[in-house]
């Protein structure tokens, strides 16, 4: 066997070797390199995150679980997850991407809730590069070949081009449940003599080591070298597994559950036996294949497979459910009194550690913080008017996601409501559950701190526009690597960001992960800033319509000349002396109380590509008439702004708007100042249809 | 009257059929999975959507070899009512319980969308609610949906008899542009010969409730009800 030790820094070994008073074992070095690296302990970023609120009186449980619990009604409590599969998606996106729904999703299973919906934002290079594109084909292939499968509509997404993601996509994954309020598991033991029981897929050679994979960044050879690393997803045994949780959890007899993750069952097991400790016995695993060894069983990231407590006299009828589902399950350990982990392999020990330093142990990683102030001062744009317009709407972030989304089965489930507005609407126990998810890396890496705030602010506006209130955040925390020092402030900027609007909010950030490392030795690249959130709200089950002819459009807030980050800047190269300034959180609450007195579908906030995208998508037919400057009007990306359809100018009372023209005719007619343009039909139809036409290869 | 719903491993719209059947109809409609077998009679069996087997060999093939198809072939035999829909319509067609096969969408990608239909023949058990020739909205969900059939003579398939449903625009007119999977003449909705089995791609449970946005598939449901009633009268 390796050396296996070697891939532990000096210091981490030093530590070890001093805690232990000798050489830890073959499977104990690999379980200090999977278990203390970045993705499983949070050892950059444990600090910072504990800066984040994460109560409130809507919290049951908080971030630290497989998901969190938080409150929806009194019969129904969500269990809600994000996970990121970034490295993996680019070794092989169809798998990587698979296995990221797979695994986020067993995360929400194994806190005993049903998983309900997914949302999926997601980060590519430019799609001018043919691989791209296939990046791109590939992982909405196996979101949708997994989600589909098991049965769990995707319902929201982000998509977002920047060529600093062409050697390291990110494809994140949100997945919310259901649970009955006091019937949720957690992934603690419970009573030492209890056993654990491993159901689920067998064990085999794949996905080892990929924690530690996931904490590195990606070199010129990965493709080659890592592919051992990347899992392969079984939708199939994963909907079995949905289904004999569920009808454990329903016996009441299942005291623990967890799912196996990064790190696979050494990761599992040792953070599940917690404050108590377990033993393990490798031998007792339903393998695969033949001749594995104890490193090879305890670190496999085999997919589908959960780790359970029950009490001895509960395990056959466990194993009768598993039996139900054909699935294999084996009695592979149990919970003991002394604080330590235990691993026998033929009744030899071979992994004896102290529960506490394999678990909590890692040492903190501090890194030098220096600012930067990447500015670029606007340079005005030359572009025809009606030349940018077209670009703006055919700019694949703001184009039609038709191409995405009829990939996925939304509807199954029967809760969608609809997927067409700022939010996904599901309907749950008689009221709404609105879901919004993303961010904008552009504006965030310009000014990282103000621009996570505006990235939260922006979901929680998607909410309002549907009548919704935010009940948490979930997150994604998506960088380069720390030992950057402009990226270890990047990475504190954002964090501190999004503290300060969910706290603005009163909305807790409940749980989520951290993915460092973000970066391309192939192309000399590291990714933008991505604090890539999920969002979740409720309201009242409205209507939702489109305005009818007649009706009158407001610009709510006021539009600041804010073009860095835009995407006029990425069309144009236009740049922007400031990146967009933080909005006042109270326009919310009156944007929210505006459309549960209308309809859904009155309202859309203003985001990427500015008021030129709102009107187009909402108000497509209207004649509209404005004041000053046209390029700033139309296409900056000032935070804080809504369109609003209304055909009773009293409900618009206690917002700050302008009228700005009336829905009428069949085209959209836009005037400003001695500058005019006309978008018809067929024009608009052909830009919306841009980024379907270029993965189709008609482009 | 009593309905079952089969479950197989993987099934997924076994509990969405059943809601509608029971929450929506009142039907008195039993879950029943596949190892269990049939222990009664039913007056109608569902295969409901979802992927069986992980569609892994062929959609429903895996499915159509379960012993629980012979209960439902028997079933069948007997002139009472099975529904198909999508994976189930696929597990139909493996069976031999209706003409043609369902074969991977002429995209090679994965369609969920909302579809208009027409209704070819409101003469059957399924579509009586219908009138003949109506139009109606309803969503796809499916990899491989595209129907296929010999059409040589004394195949026993003729699309007078055994088509229920066919793709076409808003306006009822049928064309390539208003195929989303490449069907031949746009089937979707095909018969077996005594008329008692329906094997459908789309999704009337899905289209069972104004706010999730169309009730017209639920007529599928009402005309089996009413089929059933009449017939015990």
């Amino acid at each position: 066997m390796n050396d296996l030790s070697s891939m532990l820094s000096p210091e981490d070994q030093g530590a070890i070797f001093a805690a232990l008073g000798r050489k830890p074992t073959p499977l104990e070095s690999a379980c200090f390199e999977n278990i203390w690296s970045e993705h499983c302990s949070y050892r950059s970023t444990r600090h910072l995150l504990r800066t984040l609120p994460t109560t409130g009186p809507g919290v049951i449980l908080g971030p630290g679980d497989d998901a969190a619990i938080v409150r929806f009604s009194d019969t129904i409590s969500l269990a809600v997850g994000m996970e990121s599969h970034n490295h993996p998606s680019y070794v092989d996106p169809h798998d990587g991407a698979a296995t990221g729904v797979g695994g986020i999703v067993r995360d929400v299973l194994s806190m005993g809730a049903r998983p309900i919906a997914l949302m999926d934002p997601l980060y590519f290079g430019n799609l001018n590069e043919e691989k791209n594109r296939y990046l791109l084909e590939h992982v909405v292939a196996g979101i949708g070949g997994y989600g589909n499968c098991i049965g769990v509509p995707v319902v929201r997404g982000d998509l977002v081009f920047d060529n600093s993601y062409k050697g390291n996509p990110l494809v994140n994954v949100v997945c919310v449940g259901t649970v009955s309020p006091g019937r949720f598991l957690t992934a603690r033991v419970k009573k030492a003599g209890n056993h654990l029981v491993l159901i689920g897929s067998r064990t085999g050679r794949d996905g080892l080591g990929g924690a530690s994979f996931a904490s590195r960044d990606l070199s010129e050879e990965s493709e080659a070298e890592d592919r051992p690393s990347v899992q392969i997803g079984d939708p199939y045994t994963e909907k079995l597994l949905i289904e004999a949780i569920l009808e454990m959890a329903e016996t009441g007899k299942l005291l623990a559950c967890r799912d196996l993750g990064a790190a696979g069952l050494a990761g599992a097991s040792s953070e599940m036996c917690g404050e108590l400790g377990g033993e393990f016995h490798a031998d007792r695993v339903h393998m695969r294949e033949t001749g594995m060894n104890e490193v090879e069983i305890m670190l496999s990231e085999s997919q589908e497979r959960m780790l359970v407590e029950v009490s001895p006299s509960d395990v056959n009828l466990i194993g009768k459910i598993a039996e139900k589902y054909d699935l294999m399950w084996s009695d592979i350990g149990k919970v003991i009194t002394e604080p330590y982990y235990r691993i026998y392999l033929n009744g030899e020990i071979v992994c004896n550690l102290p529960l506490d330093l394999l678990v909590d142990g890692a040492p903190p990683c501090e890194w030098v913080k220096t600012p930067y102030f990447p500015e670029k001062p606007y340079s005005p744009v030359q572009m025809d008017l009606k030349e940018l317009a077209l670009n703006v709407l055919s700019h694949p972030e703001v184009a039609g996601k038709d191409w995405v989304f009829t990939q996925y089965d939304h509807d199954v489930q029967l809760r969608t409501i609809s997927i067409a507005h700022d939010a996904a609407l599901l309907r749950l126990g008689g009221e709404m559950l609105a879901l919004s998810c993303g961010c904008n890396p552009r504006h965030i890496y310009l000014a990282p701190r103000p621009g996570t705030e505006n990235t939260v602010y922006e979901n929680a506006a998607n909410l309002a526009c549907v009548g919704a209130k935010p009940l948490c955040i979930v997150n994604c925390l998506n960088f380069a690597s720390p030992m950057h020092p402009d990226i270890a402030w990047q990475i504190e900027e954002s964090v501190l960001g999004m503290g300060t609007m969910a706290r603005k909010l009163e909305t807790p950030v409940v749980g989520g992960n951290v993915s460092l490392y973000n970066e391309s030795d192939e192309f000399n690249t590291t990714i933008l800033p991505t604090p890539s959130i999920g969002i979740l709200g409720k309201g009242d089950i409205l209507q939702h319509k489109v305005p009818e002819e007649g009706s009158e459009i407001a610009l709510v807030g006021v539009t600041g000349e804010h073009f860095g980050g835009s995407v006029i800047d990425t069309i144009t190269g236009c740049g922007g002396a400031a990146p967009p300034t933080v909005p006042d959180v109270s326009c919310l609450q009156k944007i929210h109380d505006y459309v549960n007195s209308t309809f859904v579908g009155s309202v859309t906030d203003l985001s990427q590509g500015g008021l030129l995208a709102g009107l187009a998508e909402l108000t497509p037919h209207a004649r509209v008439k404005l004041e000053g400057d046209a390029v700033t009007n139309l296409f900056s990306e000032t935070y804080g702004r809504f369109l609003v359809a209304f055909s009773n100018e009293s409900n618009l009372k206690g917002l700050d708007y302008q009228v700005i023209g009336t829905i009428d005719g069949d085209s959209l007619f836009i005037q400003c100042g001695n500058r005019s343009i006309i978008i018809n039909d067929d024009e608009r139809t052909h830009a919306f249809e841009t980024l379907t036409e270029t993965l189709e290869r008609k482009k | 009257m009593r309905f079952a719903v089969i479950q197989f491993g993987g099934s997924n719209c076994d509990r969405d059929t059943h809601y509608v059947l029971s929450d929506l109809l009142n039907i008195e409609t039993d879950l029943i999975w596949y190892k269990e077998r049939l222990n009664r009679d039913y007056d109608a069996i569902i295969l409901p959507g979802g992927f069986s087997y992980g569609d892994y060999l062929r959609a429903g093939a895996i499915a159509a070899r379960t012993p629980i198809m012979n209960d439902i072939i028997d079933h069948a035999k007997k002139g009472k009512l099975v529904l198909g829909i999508c994976n189930g319509a696929q597990i139909c067609a493996e069976s031999g319980l209706v003409p043609g096969t369902f074969t991977t969408n002429i995209s090679n990608l994965f369609i969920c969308k909302r579809v208009s239909l027409k209704v070819k023949n409101n003469k059957s058990p399924f579509t009586k609610n219908f009138n003949a020739g109506e139009v109606i909205s309803l969503p796809i969900a499916h990899k491989e949906g595209r129907f296929l059939v010999d059409e040589v003579k004394g195949s026993g398939f003729s699309e007078k008899e055994n088509v229920v449903f066919t793709f076409c625009d808003e306006n009822g007119d049928n064309g390539n542009s208003s195929n989303p999977n490449g069907s031949l003449h746009g089937i979707t909705g095909v018969l077996s010969d005594s008329g008692n089995v329906l094997a459908m791609m789309p999704h009337p449970e899905r289209a069972s409730e104004l706010l999730l946005g169309s009730n017209e598939g639920i007529k599928i449901f009402t005309s089996m009800r009413d089929h059933i009633e009449n017939s015990k009268k």
